[in-house]
């Protein structure tokens, strides 16, 4: 609908984006606040920022975090597009839909439910918790958003530019390399950063899948906390909100711009 | 009337001189042998046999679903036969994947890899060859010279507009130089006046070329100006198969006649075969008997056929035109088309049947109004009896 902007539109909207947002607002303003007091405002200052650097527990988890969400990060778009592929291409093989609802089940399973299998599983199978644990974990539940990301690029996906590559003389894999990647290439890689975000500010999850040694931000966010918010940890969020951002930004730049090119086809 | 010597008549195809399906000696390049294709719900391909030889320029014709597309998919390799064999240059083409054929296709949406520039689509097919860089670099500058894009070498294929992709993807088909190039309906997404140029540009550049051309189309108009031979398909099956002459003059069936280009059908009963080896045909609703000068047909008395004349074989008269063949009615409709008048004249019995006129003068001293009663003839030979 289009048409000018009513009162009442004016309204809900400043008032939604309000509570959306005032929150995050005040997290980021109070990191750059001088003084140590978290409700009182004693002028600008980026000194917490600069105090970050000298916290050594806070920047190995922040080490760990980015690690995890980097071999997360590939593993899930290799794993999520091939999935993608098999569910949109190799026609209605038997139990596909009941495929297609366990690929997506992960999206909608509650958090807790998800860590908490997790952690039954790996210690069943005696697996010492650490960085391959909170990593594996982050896999599978994020593999499923990749999927959903791919497999949507790869309906629209005009057959007959594979068909064409192979009358051409491609082989089906360098159909694949040569044509079919590229051209989903913009759909894998919002997947990938995706995968890349939440495993960023995952804490549930890597709360009950983790081991000594491979504490994650938010973790050790969430833990710092609950001793009192410090400026310190605002400034750590204020970072991990800004990677975030960056991230769910150049996916979406990603896909609108495959979107133009794809109009044209 | 006497029969006309049909040994010294032609019927109109554009290369008198190339007709190897009339030469029992040339081998075909492709050969259909009882091709069958089966999806699931239906038989999309239906017992077809078809030869095609070198140099030809050949159009596949029929309306749409008729089977058209799968027949050429499975030339392809796209799609595995059900039943029957596919020959190219004589050998079984069955197993073989459809980047090991000697065929390029050209596709109704072009297809042309959005994230390459034209140049690189162009040389996609020579790379996979694995030719040298410098050997494909001049293959590509000699195709898009070939199709004028040299200028748009470094756009991508957003860039460029319906008319300009569609001459990339024919210069990428016919980059490595396939012994058969396959067109899908290439000029279907091109408005009228650009199609009719393309089309005597295809034909110029299958001549330059050589290379045998397969065109699927479902305009019959396309298939008459380009083909040196059409195949008309009906519901999988292959009803004619013909030169674009023989199958406007000599239409097998009431489909072909009916689908490619105007007709009207009129019923009858053989009467008798006159001394001077003309049909006489009894028409209810003629002015006394037909006589059709067909005499291929192989007819028995009384048996029932449908003559078919073509509106422009037809003339318009206010008075009843000399010989036999003449009908009587009334100016129904007149549309006027510049270069063509067309006549609907309904007879007392309701019928309507078309006739057309070139307009060769600019005036006409007392045209034919609506409403007037007219006269409508034909000669014997303008006249084809259809009996299946
Ligand atoms: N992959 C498929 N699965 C099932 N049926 C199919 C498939 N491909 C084609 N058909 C059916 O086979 C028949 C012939 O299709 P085809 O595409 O060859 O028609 P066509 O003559 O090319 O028509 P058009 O002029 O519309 O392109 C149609 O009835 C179509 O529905
Ligand atoms: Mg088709």
């Amino acid at each position: 609908m289009r048409g000018r902007l009513s009162p009442f539109n004016v309204v809900s909207l400043t008032l939604g984006f309000a509570f959306l947002y005032i929150p995050i607002l005040i997290l980021i303003l109070y990191s750059f606040n001088a003084s140590r007091l978290v409700s009182v405002w004693g002028g600008f200052s980026t000194q917490w920022y600069f105090a970050l650097l000298q916290n050594q527990p806070l920047l190995d988890a922040a080490w760990v975090t980015v690690r995890v969400a980097f071999v997360t990060a590939i593993l899930a778009t290799v794993l999520g597009t091939m999935a993608a592929i098999s569910l949109t291409r190799y026609g209605r093989f038997r139990g596909r839909a009941l495929f297609t609802g366990m690929v997506y089940a992960p999206m909608v399973m509650p958090e807790v439910i998800t860590g908490l299998s997790l952690l039954l599983l790996f210690v069943s199978i005696d697996l010492d918790r650490g960085f391959w644990t909170v990593t594996l974990a982050h896999v599978t539940f994020t593999m499923c958003f990749v999927t959903v990301v791919v497999q949507a690029r790869l309906v629209a996906f005009d057959r007959s530019l594979e068909e064409a590559a192979m009358d051409l003389g491609a082989t089906p894999w360098r159909t694949f390399v040569s044509v079919t990647l590229p051209v989903i290439a913009p759909a894998v890689l919002a997947g990938f950063l995706l995968a890349f975000t939440l495993s960023l500010d995952d804490l549930v999850i890597a709360s009950f899948t983790s081991g000594p040694g491979a504490t994650t931000l938010p973790m050790r966010i969430y833990s710092s906390v609950r001793l009192g918010v410090t400026p310190e940890i605002n400034a750590a969020s204020t970072i991990l909100i800004a990677l975030v951002t960056i991230g769910v930004i150049v996916a979406a730049l990603v896909t609108k711009r495959s979107v133009l090119m794809r109009q044209a086809g | 009337m006497p029969v006309v010597d049909k040994s010294s008549r032609a019927i109109g195809a554009v290369r008198q001189s190339f007709a190897p399906w009339n030469d029992a000696s040339a081998r075909p390049l492709i050969r259909f042998e009882g091709v069958t294709k089966r999806f699931s719900d239906a038989v999309a391909v239906d017992d077809v046999s078809l030869d095609v030889y070198e140099n030809e320029f050949f159009c596949l014709l029929g309306p749409s679903g008729c089977g058209k597309s799968t027949l050429m998919r499975m030339l392809a390799g796209f799609e595995e036969p059900s039943g029957g064999r596919i020959l190219l240059g004589g050998e079984d083409l069955a197993g073989v994947p459809p980047y090991e054929r000697p065929v390029n296709m050209m596709f109704q949406s072009y297809a042309l890899f959005p994230h390459m520039s034209v140049e690189k689509n162009v040389a996609f097919g020579l790379k996979q060859e694995g030719l040298p860089k410098d050997v494909i670099a001049v293959r590509v500058a000699e195709m898009l010279k070939l199709v004028q894009m040299q200028r748009f070498a470094a756009r991508k294929p957003h860039q460029l507009s319906g008319g300009q992709r569609q001459r990339v993807a024919l210069a990428r088909a016919l980059a490595k130089r396939p012994k058969v190039l396959l067109l899908d309906e290439p000029l279907a997404a091109l408005d009228k006046k650009l199609r009719e140029e393309t089309q005597f540009e295809l034909m110029d550049i299958q001549i330059e070329l050589g290379t045998t051309f397969l065109m699927v189309t479902h305009d019959q108009e396309e298939a008459m100006t380009m083909a040196d031979r059409i195949a008309v398909m009906d519901s999988g099956r292959l009803v004619q198969v013909a030169t674009p002459g023989e199958i406007y003059e000599q239409p097998r069936n009431r489909f072909v006649a009916d689908f490619v280009g105007d007709v009207n059908i009129l019923e009858g009963a053989v009467a008798a075969r006159e001394p001077s080896g003309l049909w006489r045909i009894a028409a209810p609703g003629a002015l006394g008997p037909l006589m059709v000068d067909d005499p291929d047909e192989r007819l028995d008395p009384g048996q029932a056929v449908a003559v078919a004349v073509r509106p422009e074989k037809m003339t318009v008269t206010r008075e009843r035109p000399e010989g036999p063949n003449a009908f009587e009615g009334e100016v129904w409709d007149i549309g006027y088309l510049g270069d063509w008048t067309v006549y609907r004249i309904r007879l007392d019995d309701g019928r309507i049947l078309r006739v057309t006129r070139a307009n060769t003068t600019r005036f006409v001293e007392r045209p034919i109004d609506l409403e007037e009663r007219v006269h409508i003839g034909f000669l014997p030979d303008a006249a084809v009896i259809l009996s299946s």
